[in-house]
């Protein structure tokens, strides 16, 4: 489990909008995590606190605990909060679901609004926090032989989406349109299935970074704007987002 | 104290208000057996999701139809097990995020035993101790009752459960999922005279179960009326009828059994086959006999619902359990490896 708080200073000019006070939660991977965005007492800047644990099928023994923590360190209770934040997917169904119950419960259990932010956007996120990346497809392993992806270009801490997130096979997998010419860089376990890509994909993608994993924190700031645009919304209507939809079959 | 309960163990959403001092306030049940009818048997994937969709509204509207608010609420308690995982899960993360939200008290509580303690939810409870008939899609248990927590197994299934054969014959007979009520309503109009289906493990001492012989004789006789070009719509019928004949039949024999054995005079019927009117009809008549009474849930609480898991969380949360901050979903969990509260 690690433990660290960020200061807010690395997206500038931002730093004197007040940030709500936000809790996000993500189980959608082999991870799972939480972050707390609130400003301590006496602090010139909000902080984003975080956890994480790397407890493949524990995630329900570790999140509570994790959100217990989080809260008392800061001092905060539940009702504390302007809204809470989990990561709707794609990923882990089993994952979603336990994250969209405990937001959810959380949510509507203490009247606060709710805001699903998407694993994919959490992970461009990511990469242009951590490496100032602009371009960036964020693909998670969806296994029989598909993937999670989505495109983004990220500027200033905001992020536009360039295709719409899709499962698909990677042989499928091609630039949005009219965006080839930029510097694209892959980032997530989707990029395992680089030898099933496209010929000439492989060739138009500068890099890709395939250990980068949706988390919390990223999620946090996600939903910190996603709030201050009034988009919080009624618990029950911030469902996962899975993708994949065709999993029964008729007999 | 006032406990929401919450079922979401199977395919059914069930939520419940119970107040331990005014009886239950409010309940709701969003079924969802019509979409799984399409494919035969419940899918767990499409199950789990269509709880995460119906949980909180049906909070919300028994709330509501109990003029509460969610302050208003003393305790959570949920299923925890046995049942389908990731549908186990659904409501198991949502009552521990609410309960933390709201900083009170939440509680895992085993569905068999809010089966168990469903028909203490009637105007005319049954009192500890008691011989439990445990019958359903997944289970079909004798089960010794002396108190809360308290089951001594004395006799179960060792191979389908009788709810189960159930559904399997509906599917010989190409009769609707899921299969009893489907069963019952054709064996209405079947003779009881014209076939005798055996009543499997009855001729030997013990209280075991065994259904899976009985499936097989039913495919057994459609299969010679077919090549007899006999099976029209009565035989149906008459097939439908010796088959609820021998399944009520023989759980009738083990439960008078079961009685005779520990010397108990109650017997509580739970489980979605207990709303099977033959099987009501003979066992009153069976007990009437030897002066014993059966107890069983309204029908409405006969399959899974919230109720009985507000009920059964209720009595244990009074006594002061309560789960830690492990989210608890527990897919196999013997009923026997229950205890009582600790005091």
């Amino acid at each position: 489990m690690t433990s660290h708080a960020a200061s807010l200073t690395h997206s500038k000019g931002e730093i004197t909008t007040s940030m709500p006070t936000l809790l996000a939660l993500d189980a959608s991977s082999n991870a799972c995590s939480v972050a707390l965005m609130h400003r301590p007492a006496g602090a010139e800047a909000d902080e984003v606190s975080a956890r994480l644990s790397l407890t493949p099928r524990e995630h329900t023994h570790r999140l509570m605990p994790m959100i217990d923590d989080l809260l008392a360190e800061a001092s905060l209770t539940v009702e504390d909060l302007d809204a809470i934040a989990y990561g709707h997917g794609p990923g882990s169904f089993t994952g979603l679901r336990i994250a969209a119950g405990i937001a959810q419960g959380l949510a509507y259990g203490a009247e606060k609004p709710l805001i699903g932010v998407s694993t994919l956007a959490a992970m461009a996120y990511a990469a242009h926090r951590q490496y100032h990346l602009r371009y960036v497809i964020p693909a998670l392993d969806a296994r029989m032989g598909e993937i999670y992806v989505g495109a983004y270009y990220c500027h200033q801490g905001q992020l536009t989406p360039l295709m719409d997130e899709a499962v698909m096979s990677p042989e499928a997998l091609s630039l949005p349109a009219g965006q080839e010419d930029v510097d694209w860089v892959g980032v997530g376990s989707g990029w395992k299935l680089w030898s099933s890509m496209p010929a000439q994909l492989q060739a138009e993608i500068g890099q890709h970074i395939e250990d980068l994993a949706p988390v919390a924190e990223d999620m946090a700031y996600l939903a910190s704007r996603e709030y201050l645009a009034g988009q919080g919304q009624s618990p029950h209507l911030v469902q996962p987002v899975y993708l994949r939809d065709k999993v029964a079959w008729r007999r | 104290m006032r406990v929401l309960g919450i079922e979401t163990s199977c395919d059914e959403t069930g939520v419940a208000l119970y107040d331990t001092r005014h009886g239950l306030l409010a309940d709701a049940l969003y079924s969802q057996v019509a979409m799984h009818a399409d494919f035969g048997g419940v899918v767990p994937e499409l199950a789990s999701r269509d709880h995460t969709r119906k949980l909180l509204p049906l909070i919300d509207d028994v709330l509501g139809e109990a003029h509460c608010g969610r302050a208003d609420l003393d305790a959570i308690a949920y299923t925890a097990g046995p049942g389908l995982v990731g549908a186990l899960m659904v409501g198991a993360s949502t009552a521990h995020g609410m309960a933390r939200s709201l900083d009170i008290p939440v509680l895992g509580v085993h569905h068999m035993e809010g089966h168990l303690l469903a028909p203490m939810l009637e105007d005319d409870p049954v009192a500890f101790p008691f011989v439990a008939l445990l019958v359903s899609g997944g289970h079909t248990q004798l089960v010794a009752v002396e108190g809360l927590g308290a089951y001594r197994l004395l006799g179960e299934s060792v191979d389908d459960a009788a709810g189960e054969a159930f559904d399997k014959a509906a599917k010989m007979l190409e009769l609707g999922y899921p299969g009893g009520p489907a069963i019952a309503r054709l064996a209405e109009h079947g003779d009881p005279t014209r076939f005798r289906f055996p009543r499997p493990m009855t001729d030997r001492p013990g209280l075991d179960f065994s259904f899976s012989g009985l499936k097989t004789h039913t495919l057994t006789t459609i299969k010679a009326l077919r090549d007899e070009g006999a099976l029209d719509e009565q035989a149906h019928a008459d097939i439908a009828r010796a088959f609820e004949e021998a399944v009520v039949d023989t759980l009738v024999i083990k439960c008078r059994r079961a009685l005779d054995d520990t010397g108990l005079k109650r017997l509580v019927v739970a489980g979605g086959v207990s709303a099977n009117v033959r099987l009501r009809e003979r066992l009153d008549h069976a007990l009437t006999k030897r002066r014993a009474k059966a107890f069983y849930p309204r029908n409405r609480f006969c399959t899974d619902n919230g109720a009985m898991i507000a009920y059964a969380g209720a009595q244990r949360l009074m006594a002061g359990e309560h789960d830690d901050s492990a989210i608890l979903a527990v897919p196999r969990w013997p009923l026997t490896d229950l205890r009582p509260p600790a005091v």
